[in-house]
Order: structure tokens, then sequence, then C-alpha cells
């Protein structure tokens, strides 16, 4: 068989899922409005009003999300390493203490810079 | 004179330049650094040289003058065979196995320049001394006229086709500073771009010619090329003369790039002097005869150095015999004399020789009268109105002496310089090829003679002689020392250089091992009967110019004058055709390409908006500053690129 | 080890545990590797100090420890390069695979020859650069602005700009992305060399919206070239997946092998995958270089971006991206040269075209400058479309000549100021009209520009002639003809316009006040003397460099 079917096959399910979650919800759910449901999605935090175009989120709330994603591709690059620790001994204990110091260089300097202060 | 074998023609493999030997000849570059280092000095000096660094600039034009003389005997010291001498100076560019040495080639063609172009400079610096005695700017002045000197030199003592090519455009650009070098008055700046730009045409075709050398010859040296002239076929020769030819047609204001010389003369006039009469622009010469063994292998190239030649001496001349302004009355005399050169230089050997023997008793007299209508406009408040002249002879006795002398120098009356070369030009082009050539090119020359002699006699009489027509604020005065003894020194060559050079063959023997050996061939016309016709032609010139010039009444304003005299006096329309030919058609080209880009250009856009219509909005509306629309115009370039990658294999 | 050759490594482990059963530390050569870490190790230093050091010492440390790092990186390349054997001498522009250089972090990365010429050239065009950007005497407290996250006319950059603040984040984005340039061209496979094309564009991104003046036309520039950068480098990216479906492998040398001798049944009649994967990646890489119809973004954001930032990004971008082209070209793609070439040709003689013609209509100095960087990329892809080594060694060489000349042109153009009427100095007076006269009030600036603007027109005696008669005779040498015609009436037009702005320096009236030239302060001279020495010497003498380029030659 074609290596590539499999892939296939995951992007139809993959597709099929969104759209049939979509169009199910719009179909069949309830629609009984209020304000809080007409917000924009945003964590539970109120959205900073705006003049024009509706409402418009903090630039402080990207700032977080980054934040969160430099940690997320931290550990997307423990786990490989983890799994292979054993073979690599000490070489890769140290490069990836550096690797780890590398991000934290980049939270120093989002902490003490105020990125982390909402106010 | 195909039939000259090209074995015998030096720069060709037989004559190998020998290494320079003695300290003289190894120190030849000092000719070039010089001068070079006067002008580093004047232009970084700063105003604490203003006193005395014109002098400076004298006294290194004339040391390299001495040191042209030095080389001179040296040169002259050895077997004629052996007077070839290259330099090797250092290696320019080392680029894989592509190499290209810096090096001067001293040979009896580029010593006689040397000579030449060191001592009318010279003369011509003394002169400016005075001259430009109350210009403020006058210490860059002779800067820039040193720049000028040591590019023109290292011009002509160049070894390669590429280093030349540093010389032209280091003459080129002397030429653009001199030229503008009033820029306060705007008229004068266009000028001086007008002559950049015909210039960078030209540069154009010998850009073209060494790039067509490179790649057939592998080397860009005269001897490498010139000795490699069998391996290639005639038609790239061919293109390769037409190319240089070209080069040579900007440079020397040759038809069709004539028209920058005219206004070059907004130049202070001794720069129009030096560099606009006696030495830059007989460089095109230079370069043809240089490059002589290339136009005898391509007879078609070499038709069409005549054809130029003979072109722009009719030219010139016609346009000559209509200008009110003594300076660029002058400067279509030159423009027809180089015409007489060029048109020598495509005769082969024999011609090589009268052309640089004209060119050099032309610098003389040339410059000479040059500066006598630059000492002219000094006792007349700087007017060059020939209208507003006559009966100078009085007043300014030293100026009319020795104009009178290039006077008859140009014309060619014996026993004067010109005789011996313009006479000889005549002569050749009676004898070249076969059939009806012979008759048309002789013709053209022998006419281009009477025209000369007509002119130039209207100047004459038109400042010296007649009656007073000075504006009543005038008062004419003779000129310094400074200014009248190098006028007086150039008024004995324009005399006498001639003679010498022509007396017991001096000339042609020296030059003789440079440009080859030359076979006079006999004329189709004996040739006393050519002299003879040419003196009466002149005699009839001088002649007609009398009746109307000088006893006649001159009306200070022009006459209106039939259609050939108004077409004359602007410059036959040449610079109309170049506008509608090559100006508008740029623009238009411009334009349209505009509209690619229509960001802070909108109003040249609007103005041609309603030509180009339609197209225009449309293609407007991609280019408007958005992402998006770049993004359109890349993703259309990408289809485009990946397209043309795949369509190959189709 | 720094992120980026952290990635490369992770991804050729990863790469290696398909074929083999599991992992093994990777060989890396410390030594031919040290420059780019030195910059990383100073970047990430850099970016403490921006946390840690008080705001007013700030710039005090930067300065010094950007510049200091450059240096040491310079020399990290020079002392590598002087020592050992790994340097050969060859007539072919590839080496075979034991000749000289070194193959290190798994093949990911290659320091030959000419990774290290480029390495050493953007160094220290970077080096001038930041003097360039230090220079406190035009406006105090820089050229930046002093709080580039404000909105513009806000009353918070206001107070910011009366606290006299300055934003030094310029010098370790500035770090950041030259460690990318260094990578660029030595990458040796598609992925690293992806990941170095982002480091280096990604901080360039932000510098140019970082100027003090006309902040709107600062960001939108900025964003126009994110925009648009990021959407070439999807084509590469695309590019790039197209090869490894072809080839099986981002190596360069895998890839040219497939080329050259196609053995699988995935590369076995599927020559589009290959020709569109090349297509791709190409255009990428002639986004950077600003080739057409790749160009538009060029003169806006050249325009838009501080000067000093304009100057290193036209200079060293455009060596970093034209050392990555002519890898990928004559490393991996050589095989294939009679399919891409058609199509470069093309690519060459528009951009030559567009640059130079549009050029002349530009009324802007920077934006003329902008149109001009088109043009000389036109010119360099002249040279490397000869596809041997003369065409290696010249784009070299007219990288470095271009290099150095535009820094100080660029330089030049941040001393030109509007006055107002009480002789208060504003921001850049950029109008071309505003620089009529100048060659009276300022001799020294405007004959040093004249200089700048000779060597970019190819006047003999200046490094643009060297460079053009370079690359012109590469492209004749290989017959192509066509090509180096076109350049050269490209050229004739680029003269005109360079010659305008001489003429308009020299020979027009001044317009009445409101320009003036500040006096900048040392380390601005120093940069522009350097610039404008090297501009003349390598047109007097380009032996110096040529000597040095002759050995140049590509590791697989």
């Amino acid at each position: 068989m074609n290596p590539y079917v499999p892939i296939l096959v995951l992007t139809a399910l993959g597709a099929a899922f969104a759209v049939l979650s979509v169009a199910g919800s719009f179909l069949i759910g309830p629609r009984r409005h209020n304000r809080a449901k007409l917000d924009a999605y945003e964590c539970g935090i109120e959205p900073t009003p705006h003049a024009v175009g509706g409402g418009r989120f903090p630039v402080k709330y990207y700032l977080v999300a980054m934040l969160f994603i430099v940690f997320d591709i931290e550990s997307v690059f423990l786990m490989p390493y983890a799994v292979a620790f054993g073979k690599l001994g000490l070489f890769a204990l140290v490069e990836m203490v550096l690797f780890m110091v590398t991000v934290f260089v980049a939270y120093a300097y989002m902490w003490r810079r105020g990125g982390l202060d909402w106010d | 004179m195909t039939a000259l074998p090209s074995t015998l023609v030096a720069g060709t493999p037989d004559a190998v330049s020998l290494a320079a030997s003695g300290a003289v000849q190894e120190r030849a570059w000092l000719l070039v650094a010089l001068p070079l280092a006067g002008a580093a000095i004047l232009l970084l000096g700063g105003r604490r040289l203003n006193r005395w660094g014109h002098w400076l600039a004298v006294a290194l034009s004339w040391s390299a003058f001495a040191w042209g003389v030095l080389l001179f005997w040296s040169l002259r010291g050895q077997a004629p065979d052996d007077r070839s001498r290259s330099l090797h100076l250092f290696t320019w560019v080392p680029a894989g196995n592509f190499q290209l040495d810096a090096g001067l080639l001293l040979d009896p063609l580029s010593v006689a320049f040397v000579l030449m172009v060191t001592f009318v400079a010279s003369l011509i610096h003394v002169y400016s001394v005075a001259y430009m005695e109350h210009d403020p700017d006058r210490r860059r002045f002779f800067a820039y006229m040193n720049l000028f000197v040591a590019s023109m030199l290292l011009l002509v003592l160049a070894d390669s086709y590429v280093l030349l090519y540093v010389g032209w455009e280091g003459v080129g650009l002397a030429s653009y500073l001199l030229i503008g070098f009033w820029n306060h008055n705007p008229d004068y700046a266009a000028a001086a771009k007008k002559a950049f730009i015909a210039n960078r045409v030209g540069d154009l075709g010998l850009t073209i010619a060494i790039m067509i050398m490179f790649a057939t010859f592998g080397t860009v040296t005269y001897s490498g090329v010139l000795s490699g002239l069998d391996g290639a076929s005639e038609g790239t020769l061919t293109a390769i003369g037409l190319m240089l030819l070209l080069g040579a047609c900007g440079k020397s204001a040759q038809f069709p790039l004539q028209s920058w010389l005219g206004d070059a003369m907004a130049g202070p006039t001794p720069v129009s002097a030096l560099i606009h009469a006696a030495t830059m622009v007989t460089a095109g010469v230079y370069l043809v005869v240089r490059s002589g063994p290339i136009y005898e292998s391509a007879p078609t190239a070499q038709l069409l150095v005549v054809i130029v030649g003979a072109v722009t001496l009719v030219f010139g001349a016609i346009v000559g015999c209509a200008k009110d302004d003594i300076k660029k009355a002058l400067a279509a005399s030159t423009m027809s004399q180089i015409g007489y050169m060029m048109l020598a230089a495509g005769l082969g050997p024999v011609g090589y020789i009268f052309a640089i023997f004209h060119l050099l008793t032309h610098g003389f007299f040339k410059a000479g009268m040059f500066l006598g209508a630059g000492s002219v406009m000094h006792g007349m408040n700087d007017s060059v109105d020939l209208r507003g002249f006559g009966r100078l002879n009085g007043v300014m006795k030293v100026t009319w002496l020795t104009f009178a002398a290039g006077w008859l120098a140009i014309l060619g009356v014996p026993p004067f310089s010109g005789f011996f070369s313009k006479d000889k030009i005549i002569e050749t082009a009676f004898a070249t090829g076969d059939g009806a050539r012979p008759w048309l090119v002789g013709s053209v020359a022998l006419v281009g003679a009477g025209l000369t002699a007509f002119y130039m006699s209207r100047m004459f009489f038109l400042t010296f002689h007649g009656r007073k027509r000075w504006p009543e604020d005038a008062h004419p005065h003779e000129s310094p020392l400074l200014m009248t003894v190098p006028m007086v020194i150039l008024a004995v060559g324009s005399v006498a250089l001639g003679g010498f050079l022509a007396f017991d063959h001096t000339f042609l023997n020296w030059l003789e091992p440079a440009t080859g050996t030359a076979h006079e061939e006999d004329p189709v016309l004996a040739a006393i009967v050519i002299q003879g016709a040419t003196l009466a032609l002149v005699a009839a010139g001088i002649a007609l110019a009398w009746a109307r010039y000088w006893r006649a009444e001159v009306p200070a304003t022009a006459p209106a004058g039939n259609p050939l005299t108004v077409a004359a006096r602007n410059d036959l329309y040449q610079d109309q055709v170049n506008e509608v030919l090559l100006m508008q058609s740029g623009q238009y080209l411009t334009r349209s390409l505009v509209f690619v880009d229509n960001r802070g250009v909108d109003g040249l856009v609007r103005g041609s908006a309603a030509a180009v219509g339609g197209l225009a909005g449309r293609l407007r509306r991609w280019q408007t500053g958005f992402v998006r629309s770049y993004a359109t115009s890349m993703t259309a370039g990408v289809i485009a690129v990946v397209l043309g990658v795949v369509a190959v294999r189709i | 080890m720094t992120p980026v050759q952290h990635l490369a490594f992770l991804e050729t482990g990863m790469h290696r545990t398909a074929s083999e059963a599991g992992f093994s530390a990777p060989e890396v050569d410390y030594a031919a590797v040290s420059p780019m870490l030195v910059i990383f190790g100073a970047a990430l230093l850099a970016v403490l100090v921006e946390a840690f050091v008080p705001r007013r010492f700030r710039y005090a440390v930067q300065v010094p420890l950007t510049l200091l790092s450059l240096a040491g990186a310079f020399g990290a390349v020079v002392w590598y390069s002087t020592t050992g054997d790994h340097l050969q001498t060859a007539g072919s522009m590839v080496s075979d695979p034991t000749g000289g250089g070194v193959s290190t972090l798994e093949g990911a990365v290659v320091i030959d020859s000419v990774s290290l010429f480029l390495q050493g050239t953007l160094l220290l065009l970077a080096f001038l650069s930041v003097l360039i950007m230090s220079e406190r005497n035009l406006d105090s407290g820089g050229s930046f602005t002093p709080a580039a996250s404000a909105v513009p006319g806000s009353p918070g950059e206001e107070q910011a700009l009366r606290a006299g603040f300055c934003q030094s984040e310029i010098y370790p984005l500035l770090l950041f992305t030259v460690g990318g340039m260094l990578l660029f061209p030595a990458a040796a496979d598609l992925l690293t060399m992806f990941i170095a094309l982002e480091v280096l564009s990604l901080p360039l991104y932000l510098m140019c919206g970082l100027a003090r003046r006309r902040r709107l036309l600062s960001q939108e520039a900025s964003l126009k070239y994110f925009l648009l950068g990021a959407f070439s480098s999807a084509f590469f990216l695309y590019g790039a997946a197209l090869l490894y479906g072809y080839a099986g492998t981002v190596r360069l040398s895998g890839i040219a092998t497939a080329i050259t001798v196609p053995t699988t049944d995935a590369q076995l009649g599927r020559d589009w995958l290959m020709l569109t994967g090349i297509a791709l990646v190409a255009v990428g890489l002639l986004f950077k270089i600003g080739a057409a119809p790749f160009h538009s973004w060029t003169p806006d954001v050249y325009q838009g971006a501080p000067t000093p930032v304009t100057g290193f990004m036209a200079a060293a971008t455009k060596v970093a991206a034209f050392g990555a082209l002519l890898r990928v070209l004559y490393v991996a793609f050589s095989g294939a040269r009679w399919d891409w070439e058609p199509a470069l040709w093309g690519v060459a003689i528009l951009t030559m075209v567009v640059g130079s013609v549009i050029a002349i209509v530009q009324t802007d100095v920077k934006r003329m400058l902008a149109y001009s960087s088109i043009a000389h990329a036109g010119f360099l892809l002249t040279g490397l479309l000869a596809v041997d080594v003369s065409g290696l060694r010249s784009v070299l060489f007219y990288l470095v000549a271009y290099g150095f000349t535009t820094i100080g042109a660029f330089a030049l153009v941040t001393l030109v100021r509007d006055s107002g009427e009480e002789g208060q100095i504003g921001g850049e007076a950029t109008h071309l009209s505003q620089w009529a006269g100048l060659g009276r009030r300022s001799p020294l600036l405007a004959a040093t520009f004249t200089l700048f603007l000779l060597s970019f027109a190819g006047i003999p005696l200046t490094s643009g002639f060297s460079g053009k008669f370079a690359v012109f005779a590469a492209a004749v040498s290989h017959g192509a003809w066509v090509l180096a015609l076109i350049g050269v009436l490209a050229s004739l037009v680029a003269a005109f316009f360079y010659v305008r702005v001489i003429v308009l320096m020299y020979f027009s009236e001044p317009t009445s006040g409101g320009t003036a030239v500040v006096a900048p302060g040392a380390a601005t001279v120093f940069a522009v003397v350097v610039a404008a020495a090297v501009t003349v010497v390598l047109g007097v003498a380009p032996s110096l460099l040529l000597d040095l380029t002759r050995d140049a030659v590509f590791l697989p």
C-alpha cells in the first residue's frame, strides 16, 4: 500500500470531525444568546472596548500566549531527549542544560521588562 | 592598402616590445604620476594653496614635459626597431586564467603624443595663470587641468585597451568638470552634462569592443590583440572595429556623436584650447591608429572610418561658415579638422602617419588660435560675437600676428605647418583604393580645404579687419605677457613645425616603426595637380571671404540668410535630430516603465496617462504600495519562474 | 549551544533514527563554528543586559559588547582560516568530498573557504553598521525610537521621548540577525538553511520598525517586510519539501546526487517534482536578494527603515542571501543547470532593467538607492549565472565591493537633515531636491558621496568598476553574452541617475534653507572613511581581494 494513504485517511478524518462538530452544533444546538456569549472568547478576561470594529484584545494577552509557546516548545524538545537519554550521555545533558538556559534568557527578559505585570 | 602583409605592421609579434631599459624609461610612470600628484595636492590642500598652487601645477606640467623629452632622447638613441618598449607596472586584475597587467607602452607613437600633449598643456597652463587670475576658483581649475594631463598621458601610454579605458574615462571626467567649471550658469552645466552623455554613448562602444576582444582573444593588451588577429573571423574584427569607431566618434566629436563639442565651448577658453582642440578630442584618432591592424583586417570597418571622417569634415566646415560665436566657429573647425585626421586614419599605414602628423600640427595652430580667441575675449569684455569685433589688428598686434600664423597654417598655405600635413592627407585620399573611391574621397577632402579657407578667413577678417563694430563700452587692449608668450611660441610652431618635421621625412621615419612601413602609392592625379587645385580653392575661399567680410559692410546682427545658412547656424539641426531619435524615444520608454511604480512619480505618470490610457490604469491598480498587491505580483513571479523552470523540459 | 544549532542538531538526530537504531552524539567541530558560537553567545548576553542592567547604563554596555563580539568572531574566522589544512586550491567550483573544508554538526553545517570568506565579510560589514547605529550626535538618544511599542504620536511615546530613553534592543537584535547570516551561507541542508533564514529575518523585521522619526512609515515598512518575508519563506519551505520528496534527503549533496544520478522510483520520471522544488527554493532566496519580480518590498522597506538599518540590511542581507543562493545553485542544483538557467536569465534581466530604469524617476534618495540595490542584485545574478568557479569568485568580490560602498552611502544619508527656522535639526532630508547645492556647503560630504555614487555606477578606479568587470567578464567567458550586454546597457542607464545626483549636488543652486548637514561623531566618521577607503583600494588594486577569492571553492 502506498505509505501516503494513511495520511490521507487521517486528513479526511480530521477535516470531517471539524466540519461535523461545527455543523452539528449549528444545526441541533439550542440558541439562547446573552452578552457573555456574544463576547470574544478571552480566557475569562473582559475584552477591551474599542470604538470601531467591536472588541479588541489587549496586547498583553499575546505576551502571555507567546511565553507559553516558549515553554511549550521546550517540552517538545525535552520529550525525545528523555527517550534517548541513556544513549546520549554527558554530551547531551550539557547541551540540554544549555538549551534550557537559552530559553530562560527569554523568560528573564520578559520578566525583568515587565511582561508579566498585568497592569 | 590591404596589400600590406600584416607582419610588417608594428605592434604585431614581429615588433615584440622589449622591456624598458634605463632609468628614464623605467620611471616613465612619473609622466602620469607627476600631474596626478599635482591634482591631488591642489584638491586636498585646501585654501592655503590658493596663493601658489597654480605655479605648482605649472611646474609639474613642465616637469612632465621635461621627462617626455628625456624619454624621447632615450628612445632616439636606440635602433628604430628597438624603439617599442614595454614597462610592466603591476598586476592589476588577477582573476583566474584572466590576468590583467597594468603597463605602459613606450613607442614612437606614444612618445610623439607625450611631447605634444605635455608641451601644449604646459604652455596653456602658463597662459591660464593670467587668464584665470581673477577667478576665485583658480586652484580648482588647475587641479582639474593637471588631472586632465595625467589622464591624457595615461591614455596614450597605456599598453592595453583596459588601461586606455581608464585614461579615456579620466579625460572625460576632466573635460566634464572643466566644461561645467562655471556651473553657476545652468546652460554651462547643461553643456557639461551633454558632453558627458554623448561620451558615455561612445564609451559604450569602447566597452563592448573590449568585451569582444576579451571573448575572442582572451587578452586585452595591444600586443596580445593585434598579434592574434589571424585567429579571428572578419566578422568579429568588423564588429570590434565598428565598436571602437563608436568610441572614437564619441570622444572626437565625429558624426553622429558630434553635437557636444560646440556646447563644450562653455568652459574657460584655455580648456577649449587644450582639451577640445589640441588633445582630448584627438584621442579617437589615436585609438583608430593604434588599432590600425584591426581595421586593415576588416575593410568594411575601415571604409566606415573614412566615411565618418569625410562626413564630419564637410559637416564641421559647413557649420563653421555660419557661426557668429568665435569659439563655436573654432569648435566647428576642430570637428572638421579631426574629420581630416579620421579620414586619413582610415587609409592605412601612410594615412596613419599623416593623420598623426596633422594631429600634431593642428594641436599647435588650433591651440594657438584658441588662445588668440581667449586673448580677444579678454580685451573685449568676454564677448564672443564676431559681429562685434573688427579692426582689432591695430590694438592687439601680438594676438593679430599669432592668430594670422594659425590662420595661414590651417589654410595649408606653404610653407606653414598645415601645408605639409593637410596636403599630404588630400594626396593620400586621392591615392587610396581603386575605382571611383579615390576620386570621391579625394574630392571631398579637396572641397573641404576650400571651405576651410572660407570660414577661417571669415573669422579672421571679422575679428581683425574690416570696420570697427565694437560695443560702446569696449576698450580692447593687448593681453599681459603671460598670455602672449605662449601664443607666440605656439605661433612659431604653427609656422615652422610642419616644415621641420617634413624635412627629410623626419617624422615619417620616426613613426614608421610604430605604424608600419608606409608604401606611398601614386595618386590618381599628379601630386602637383592636386596641390595646385588645393591652393586655387584656398585662394578662392580667401577671396570670397575678403569680399564679403572685409570689404563689404557687415551688419551687427546676423541677416536672415538662406535655408542652408540657417541650418548651419543651428548645427544642421543635430540637436533636434538627437532629441527626436534618442531623447524622446528614451523618455517615452522611461515613462512607460514608470507605470510599474506609481509612488512619488504621479506627476510624470499623469502627464502621459492619456497616451497610455487604460493599460496604465490596470498596471497602477497592481502597484499601490499595498502588501496584497505586492504579494500578488510575487505570486505571479513565482508562477512564471516555476513554469520557466519546468517548461525547459517540455 | 544556541537554539539554532540545537534545532539543526535535533533535526539531524531525528533523521538518523529513521535509518539507524538509536542516537549517538554528533561530532561538533567547535573551532569551525566558533564565530557563530561567539555571536549567538553574545546575543544572549545582550538580552540579559537588557534585562538586568539599569536603563541609563545599557547603551554604554551594549555597544562595546556588540563591537567586541563582532571583532572576536572576525578574529575567530581569520584564525580558523589561516590555521589548519582544511582549505584547498581547486580548479572547479565544488571540491571532491575528501577535499578541503569541514563538514560539522552531522553535516548540517559546512565551513569551507566560501563560508569563511562570506562570514568574514559579514562580520566586517556588521561592525561598521554598529558604529553607525551607535551614533548619538545626530539625535539625542540615537537613531532609534525610544518606545517602539507605543502608538505613534501617543502620549506614551511623547513621555519616552522627553525622558530621553533609547531602545538599545537594536544591538541584541543585530547580533541575532548576524548569527543567522553567518549560518545562512554555511548551511549544508535545506532545513538548516531555512532556520538560518528565519533567524536572520525575524530580528530584521523588528529593526525596520525602530526608526526614531516617521514612525508610521517605519512601522509600515516593518509589517510589509514581515508579511512578504513570511510569504516568501513559505515558498522556500514548500520547495524544500518537494525536493525532500524527490531526493529523500534535505542535504544539499544528497540532492545533487539525486539530480545527477536519479535512481529510486521516487526520482525516475518525476522531474517535475525536482524542478518545481528548485524553482520554489530559488524564489525564496531571490526574495531576500531583492530580485525582480520579488523586489516590490525593497523600496518601501528601505525607505521606511531607520537609515543605519537600511545600510546594514542592503549590504549584509545581500551578502548572506547571495552566499546561500550560490551554495544551493552551485552545490545542489548544478546538475539541473540547463533547466533553471533560462528562468534565472529572465529574472536577472528583469532585475537589472527594473532596478535601473525605475530608479531614474525616484525623487527620494533612499528609494533611489533601493532601486539601485535591485539593479546591483541583477548584476550579481549575471556573474552567478556563469555557474563556474569564475562566477563564484566574481560574485564574492562584487559582494564585498558593493557591501562597503552601500554602508558608506547610507551612513552619509543619515547626516543630511531637515532644519527648522531657528536652526533646530529635524529628520533626514531624503528628498533629492534637498540635496541640491550640497557640494558647495559640505564639500567633504558631497565628495565622499560622489565617490560612492561613482562606484555604484562602475566608473574605473572604484571598487564598483572592478566588481562589474569581474561579473561581466565571468558571464561573457561562459557565453552569457546577452546578459552581459544588457548588464552594460543597464549600468549605462544607472550611471545616468547616479550622475544626476552628482550634478544636483554640485551644479544646482541650493534650496533656500531647510537642509542642514550635521557633524557626526567619530564612530560614523570612522565607518565612512573605512568604506571610502575600501571603495578606492578595491578599485585601484582589486588584486588584494581577488587573491583571497582565488581559493574559493564549495565543499559539498
